[in-house]
């Protein structure tokens, strides 16, 4: 375990000072959510792969425990917390330890205990707005703290998503789309299946009810499958309920006698998932694909467009930024812009900065509804190595 | 009296200490427990040399990881689960043919959908739109689930620590499917679960074991040769 020089420490105390005293001025207010978070939120919410880089452990009381990954989710259960009905507008700001395992050994930028500062704005109705007064916080954090050159990344899930419902699809392939986005290398394995019209081999249940559910309504195939259960002895028991069972065995049903998917929609999502360019350009190849396609994603596009108009506006440089439609395929909870802004000389998995948009979290979370949030963070160590700031 | 030159780990109750007992004695040497019957410590006839250490079954791995013992007994799936890097800590020396226990994935009898692993990331991301959240699988073999889960790309699911009744979890509420040991699959169907088509994790059954990191000077590697010797034929 290697002990933090104390200088480095106070330099970071000090960054982090002056991080969150630019973040009040904004209007953030500053809060401190547990350090110590119950592990099922965030294995619920981010899955399995959390225990593999985590701080996962169970206290004498049973309890499952992990200390906080991020401090998003924190600040999230936190808004909770003070506005259970999730109807007000917040603005929070924070600064504070977060800990991950570091599979390869902790290092200098990718300790396994790390400091964020950073902001999530709760609420606010106008996204793209929200959207954009987050991003320049984040970039005036940065710059403020002395980091004169940057590069900003963007990403933006709801293309995606506004590409998948532009498709003629059935549903059920949509819906497979959308989830499996998210696992970048079973994905591409599923578009393929769907347009090598691959047939997976029915299996003995499928054979024996596949003809019987094709075409049929959800209700009758609810029929068929009770009243197969009840002639095989087998109780509905656990928690998937017969509707759930008969829905996805009506979609196994349906993809037995479905068409492939077309080549060139498969195509169509490849061309996209490969654009990664200067914004504008980026833009203009996703238009161009999708027009191309015979889809209209404009307003989609519309918002992204708008939106890189409001940063230069605000005197945001762009010329050597990025929008990656790949970008931002890590962490499920994100919905719309996704960024990261990287210091000269480090490198893509080092940002110093990172956000998103995620309006699908609180809801999980246990809010009534959904709620528009945006959020970034600032990793303090990394910036103060990416300033080379030493203490005066 | 003077250190062994080899000891060696048996289990210290239940079928595995009398399979384990049995076997010795075919081998020729009858394994004897010293001091009153129920001591943790005992001698192989023949061979004073020998140390016997009476251990739980989960206990012998760690010995064996950490090289506090030379030979040990016990089953595979525990090998598996709690040593990391098992191919620079354990050797595998022979199976000894009983403790036969399949590792494996199950679900309920009901989920008609569900056959094969590549059908549970499906499920997960149907179960999240209803449900919003991932699908549980209670277990105690975590490890093991974990490499599986994901060298078959399943990760739309979270794991419920559960060390015992694993296959009423389900049932219950508190899973919606399981990774565990079955012999017969009598306590899964009583439990109304089947095992998936591609859920078998491991075909596990006792072995004799090596600890890499166990002292093995020439009087040793002759008693472990004898032994293995015995057990193998």
């Amino acid at each position: 375990m290697t002990a933090e020089p104390a200088k480095a420490f106070e330099a970071l105390e000090g960054q982090a000072r002056d991080l969150v005293a630019l973040f009040g001025e904004a209007g953030y207010e500053f809060v401190a959510p547990a350090i110590i978070q119950p592990a099922s939120v965030f294995l619920d919410q981010i899955g399995e792969q959390v225990r593999a880089r985590s701080y996962v452990f169970t206290d004498l009381a049973g309890e499952e425990l992990c200390l906080r990954p991020d401090l998003t989710v924190p600040v999230s259960r936190l808004y909770l917390e003070r506005h259970p009905r999730a109807d007000e507008e917040a603005r929070y700001c924070y600064n504070g330890p977060a800990f991950r395992f570091q599979p390869l050994g902790p290092s200098a930028v990718h300790p396994r205990e790390f400091r964020q500062a950073g902001v999530e704005c709760f609420g606010a109705r106008e996204k793209a707005a929200a959207d954009v007064e987050v991003l320049l916080l984040a970039v005036e954090a940065v710059r403020s703290a002395g980091l004169s050159e940057y590069k900003v990344c963007f990403g933006d899930i709801a293309l995606f998503y506004a590409l998948i419902d532009a498709l003629d699809l059935p549903e059920r392939w949509r819906l497979k789309l959308r989830h499996y986005f998210w696992r970048p290398p079973s994905f591409h394995s599923l578009v393929d299946r769907l347009a090598k019209g691959e047939r997976v081999e029915p299996d003995r249940i499928l054979s024996a009810l596949g003809e019987k559910l094709a075409g049929k309504s959800q209700k009758e195939a609810e029929d068929i499958v009770s009243t197969y259960l009840e002639a095989q002895g087998v109780p509905i028991s656990g928690n998937r309920s017969l509707r759930e069972i008969a829905a996805r065995l009506r979609d196994k049903a349906a993809d037995l006698y479905a068409d492939t998917l077309p080549r060139e929609v498969a195509t169509v999502i490849e061309y996209y998932l490969g654009v990664d360019a200067p914004p504008r350009e980026a833009v203009d190849k996703v238009a161009m694909i999708a027009h191309g396609a015979g889809l209209d994603i404009d307003a989609a596009l519309y918002a992204v467009a708008g939106r890189f108009d409001l940063l230069e506006q605000q005197g945001v440089d762009l010329s050597n930024a990025t929008f990656t439609t790949e970008f931002g395929r890590k962490l499920e909870y994100y919905s719309g812009l996704v960024f990261q802004i990287e210091a000269p000389g480090m490198d893509q998995t080092e940002p110093v900065a990172g956000g998103g948009r995620y309006d699908n979290l609180l809801s999980a979370l246990g809010a009534p509804h959904p709620v528009p949030a945006v959020g970034a963070a600032i990793h303090t160590e990394r910036l103060l190595a990416a300033v080379g700031r030493t203490p005066s | 009296m003077s250190a062994p030159s080899l000891v060696i780990a048996v289990p210290s109750k239940g079928r595995l200490k009398e399979k384990a007992a049995s076997l010795f004695k075919a081998a020729g040497f009858q394994l004897r427990v010293k001091g009153h019957e129920r001591g943790y410590r005992g001698q192989l006839e023949g061979l004073p040399d020998v140390e016997v250490e009476y251990t739980s079954a989960a206990e012998i791995v760690h010995q064996l990881r950490s090289g506090r013992v030379h030979l040990g007994i016990t089953g595979e799936d525990l090998v598996r689960e709690s040593v990391h890097d098992v191919e620079s800590h354990v050797e595998f020396l022979t199976p000894l043919n009983f403790g036969h226990a399949d590792v494996i994935v199950a679900v309920p009898q009901c989920w008609l959908d569900v056959s094969r692993m590549a059908d549970l990331e499906d499920v997960a991301e149907q179960f999240a739109r209803g449900h919003g959240r991932g699908l549980r699988v209670a277990t105690k073999y975590m490890n093991l689930t974990r490499r599986f889960f994901a060298q078959k790309g399943v990760t739309g699911y979270r794991i419920v620590e559960s060390v015992g009744a694993t296959e009423a979890t389900p049932t219950i509420g508190t899973s919606e499917l399981i990774v565990d040991i079955t012999s017969t699959g009598t306590t899964l169907k009583a439990n109304n679960l089947k095992v998936l088509e591609d859920g078998l994790i491991l075909k596990s059954q006792a072995h004799l074991l090596a600890a890499k990191r166990a002292i093995w000077d020439g009087r040793a590697n002759e008693l472990r040769s004898a032994i293995f010797a015995a057990l193998s034929t």
